[in-house]
């Protein structure tokens, strides 16, 4: 029964992969470029999703679009200028820093170091206060 | 100053606060479209009945709704009344048969009816690319001088023509 459970499952990952969609590449660096393009580019269909991870129709048009792109030459530039012209700025997942785009790249820094000032300020005046106690004694 | 820093969390609670409330009346499926106020891709597209060649070139000169659409679309079937009814009152109404067949098409028109000007046929989606359509049914309000003014994803039916549409036609038209 095990044996058979095994085999099951074995046989089923496989079915599963065949489903999924098969591009041939020119170079394994070109297979690179194509998967984190398919991180970097969100769909516009299913908000939390890339189009390398989604099953949407519209994520699997870009993907063969990417392909050909990819295919005919164009850089990594080229190719999310070309998506955000058509989709906005929406598409990327790692929009470039500008005004627009300032606090996304910076707030959590902000919001961290503020912390940790805070933090420290809190540890010092803790420990002031400890030796102080301490002098009293 | 004691004081002040015991507000502080509630200040930033409320703060918080904002940003949710504000959250809660935003649609989280709304994107704003790339090609607001910008003219409609160039193309060269088969016309879905007769096959011949049409271009921008073709477009009315008045504004008019351009429609992405396939016969695959429950959603597409639902909004075909309304914008059968757009067609007859109000302006006139193309069609872009999006990743489509021909035939599954012209059974389609022929069986609810067809109130297009006409229809570009998109077998491909290479048009609604050019587009940045994510799936049927879209539709663009564009002006008599072929600029895309509004994008509507979904269903197009009396309220979202009155709130989305109607306000931005009577803009730029008199």
């Amino acid at each position: 029964m095990r044996w058979l459970c095994a085999l099951m499952l074995t046989v089923w990952t496989a079915a599963g992969w065949a489903a999924i969609e098969t591009y041939q590449f020119d170079t394994p660096e070109q297979e690179a470029r194509f998967r984190q393009l398919g991180l970097e580019l969100r769909c516009p269909k299913c908000q939390n999703q890339a189009i390398g991870d989604s099953d949407a129709e519209i994520s699997g048009d870009l993907r063969a679009e990417v392909y050909r792109m990819l295919k005919e030459g164009a850089t990594d530039r080229e190719i999310k200028d070309f998506m955000v012209a058509r989709y906005g700025r929406y598409v990327l997942y790692r929009p470039p820093l500008d005004r627009q785009t300032l606090v996304l790249w910076y707030g959590p820094a902000i919001f961290h170091d503020t912390g940790a000032v805070f933090v420290v300020l809190r540890i010092r005046k803790s420990k002031l206060a400890l030796e102080k106690g301490d002098e009293d004694a | 100053m004691k004081r002040l820093s015991l507000w502080l969390p509630l200040a930033i609670f409320a703060i918080l606060v904002g940003f949710f409330f504000r959250g809660l009346s935003l649609d989280p499926n709304a994107q704003p479209s790339a090609l607001i106020g910008k003219p409609v891709p160039g193309f060269q597209l088969a016309d879905l009945h007769t096959g011949e060649t049409l271009t921008p070139a073709d477009f009315p000169a008045e504004p008019f709704l351009l429609n992405v659409w396939a016969s695959w679309c429950i959603t597409c079937q639902v909004e075909h009344p309304y914008l059968t009814q757009i067609a007859e009152a109000t302006m006139p109404v193309i069609g872009l048969n999006y990743k489509d067949t021909q035939s599954a098409a012209v059974n389609w028109l022929a069986k609810l009816g067809d109130p297009y000007t006409f229809h570009l046929f998109d077998p491909e989606g290479r048009m609604g690319l050019d587009l940045g359509v994510a799936g049927a049914p879209e539709t663009f309000l564009v002006d008599g001088n072929g600029i895309i003014r509004a994008r509507i994803q979904g269903e197009v039916n009396a309220r979202v023509f009155d709130a989305e549409i109607r306000p931005i036609l009577e803009e730029f038209r008199p």
